[in-house]
């Protein structure tokens, strides 16, 4: 067994000893390095004396989403900036992206947990693997690609798009694994077959990583069926390195959350008490391995449960299920996380629009389509065509600038859109997943 | 001799334009002459009638955006080149037409253009000069 192997068969007494002696040190150095973290824990009165078992995690306030946007960019910064190697960002709440910062060491273990869960996976020098997921600030391109090549396969960093060109690749250098969204996965097989090529015969996939989507199961039944390939399921998120958080094994029954590495945690979203194994609340993640910028106990938002069982692989990082929604209302479109709050504040800063909106999510030919549908104010209407269409121009390119996803905007009439004060009905989500 | 044009903002949505219609007959309220922009998601009814200011009022209230604009009709002879020679002489004027609809009355030798000019006062005064008939608002609203 090789240290890769090891760490993944680790006697479970082992993997929490190391996983105490990681989140003491993490403490010990956050506190020393972090002030924003040192004032937020010695106002509970926690100090890394406090730190006593992995238990005593529970005694640390929660980090939230808000709490990265407020402090944004560098407060949650615990190494000085000449240490950090790279930055990546997702959409926050007020037009703020989060950013998490990256040292060398922290890049070479995000790379390790995609390397480690795509050899799991069956994956190993020889394969070729073609990452579909786009590069750039978003995780899901370039800490794949670190892993990938880490694991020693040949990589073709495709990036997201381009259908012809994915095609292309996929018969030139007969690739074997990819790394693609489900929505494009479907997307792309319709584009196959009208090109009357057979994915099972025609290429030579074994291997589908998908991410940065929700999808169910019979999603995953149909792509394997397409494409002939055997689909993993995984877990991550910007706030956690991105991509291989967790990840499935060949026994495809739930998520290996990679322990040493993180603490895992579920809790009632309500009383943020922490939950018994087999129940469904929301998980909590600690970095305990990582040095630019540790989170310690960072709510989701994702709602999950922990398998009590050891799986049957034998691996002993225990599983989350499938990913069952959100605690809050933010929804997925294209792969990238939106909140309805988030176009709530654009639409409340264009006056020529009522405050009142509703979000449609729709899929067209395997294609999300976001509508988003305000309504005109009388006083503004002048009888002009051209401004109103002006008008959908200027909210569609507020929305695209700070939702990262390109609207169809659509103007309504006053009154015409329901009136509700449950958020809920503010979405609705026709796509069938 | 500019006429009152009502204009209503309306979302592509089934029987919307019923609606209006209808509650423009319930009124007593006449349509002389009506035209639909409109992009894939939404559009504006344009309406000449008979009584603008009740229109307007009945429409508000039933809580439809609508806007009263200024637009000019013109008789234009019933013949090949009739609508060409006004337009010509406010291309030569250098107005910019923002749109235009056209109808005729009953039985009528003539028709009649409605056109949403800029410069409204500038391009009746031209047309005028070239000896174009424009419509006072009693002749169309009593068509």
């Amino acid at each position: 067994m090789n240290t890769r192997d090891k760490i993944q068969y680790l006697d479970r007494k082992e993997l929490e000893k190391l996983q105490f002696a990681r989140f003491k040190k993490t403490i010990e150095r956050t506190f020393k390095n972090c002030p924003l973290y040192r004032k937020i824990w010695e106002e509970k009165g926690i100090n890394p004396e406090s730190v006593k078992s992995l238990q005593d995690i529970t005694r640390f306030p929660f980090t939230t989403r808000d709490d990265l946007r407020k402090n944004f960019p560098f407060g949650f910064l615990a190494l000085p900036l000449e240490k950090i190697v790279r930055v990546h960002t997702s959409t926050g709440t007020t037009g703020k992206p989060k950013a998490i910062f990256f040292s060398k060491n922290d890049i070479e273990q995000a790379a390790e947990l995609i390397a480690r869960s795509m050899e799991m996976t069956g994956a190993r020098p020889g394969d070729v693997f073609q990452n579909m997921m786009s590069y750039g600030l978003f995780t899901g391109g370039l800490i794949f690609h670190y892993g990938a090549e880490k694991l020693g396969v040949l990589v073709i960093p495709a990036g997201a798009g381009n259908t012809e060109r994915q095609i292309q690749l996929m018969r030139d250098f007969k690739t074997t694994i990819i790394h693609i969204t489900p929505s494009y996965a479907l997307y792309l097989a319709d584009v196959l077959e009208e090109r009357r090529i057979d994915p099972r015969k025609d290429l030579n996939l074994r291997i589908i990583y998908l991410g940065a989507e929700p999808y169910s199961e019979e999603t995953r039944n149909k792509i394997e069926q397409i494409y002939g390939a055997s689909v993993f399921n995984s877990y991550g998120l910007s706030e956690m390195n991105g991509p291989g958080v967790a990840f499935e094994c060949e026994m495809k029954e739930g998520m290996h959350l990679w322990e040493d590495n993180f603490i895992l945690e579920v809790i009632d979203p309500k009383t943020g008490e922490p939950l018994p194994e087999g129940e469904e609340g929301e998980l909590v993640l600690s970095t305990i391995n990582r040095e630019a910028m540790p989170i310690i106990r960072y709510r989701t938002g994702d709602i999950t449960y922990v398998y009590p069982d050891q799986c049957k692989c034998g691996r002993t990082h225990r599983r989350i299920s499938r990913i069952k929604g959100r605690v809050d209302d933010m929804f997925i479109v294209r792969g990238v996380n939106v909140f309805p709050s988030e176009v709530e504040r654009v639409i409340m800063e264009i006056p020529e629009v009522g405050r009142n909106y509703q979000i449609v999510l729709e899929r067209e030919k395997s294609f999300d389509i976001m509508k988003i549908k305000v309504e005109i104010k009388k006083r503004f209407f002048d009888g002009s065509l051209e401004n109103l269409k002006k008008l959908q121009e200027k909210i569609t390119t507020r929305l695209k600038s700070e939702l990262l996803v390109t609207p169809k905007v659509e103007l309504v009439e006053p009154g015409a859109l329901p009136r509700t004060t449950g958020k809920s009905k503010r979405v609705i989500d026709k796509r069938e997943l | 001799m500019k006429v009152k044009q009502i204009s209503v903002f309306l979302e592509n949505k089934i029987g919307r334009l019923a609606e209006i219609t209808s509650l423009l007959g319930q009124n007593r309220i006449n349509i002389r002459a009506l035209a639909i922009a409109d992009t894939a998601e939404f559009g504006i009814l344009r309406m000449i009638v008979d009584k603008p200011e009740e229109a307007l009022k009945g429409l508000k209230e039933k809580g439809f955006a609508a806007k009263q604009t200024d637009v000019i009709v013109v008789k234009v002879p019933d013949k090949p080149g009739g609508l060409a020679r006004i337009l010509e002489i406010l291309k030569e004027s250098a107005f910019n037409v923002e749109y235009l609809y056209a109808f005729v009355k009953k039985s009528g030798e003539d028709a009649f253009v409605v056109f949403r000019i800029e410069n409204i006062d500038e391009a009746i005064a031209s047309l005028r000069e070239n000896g174009i008939e424009i419509l006072g608002p009693e002749d169309v609203y009593s068509m």
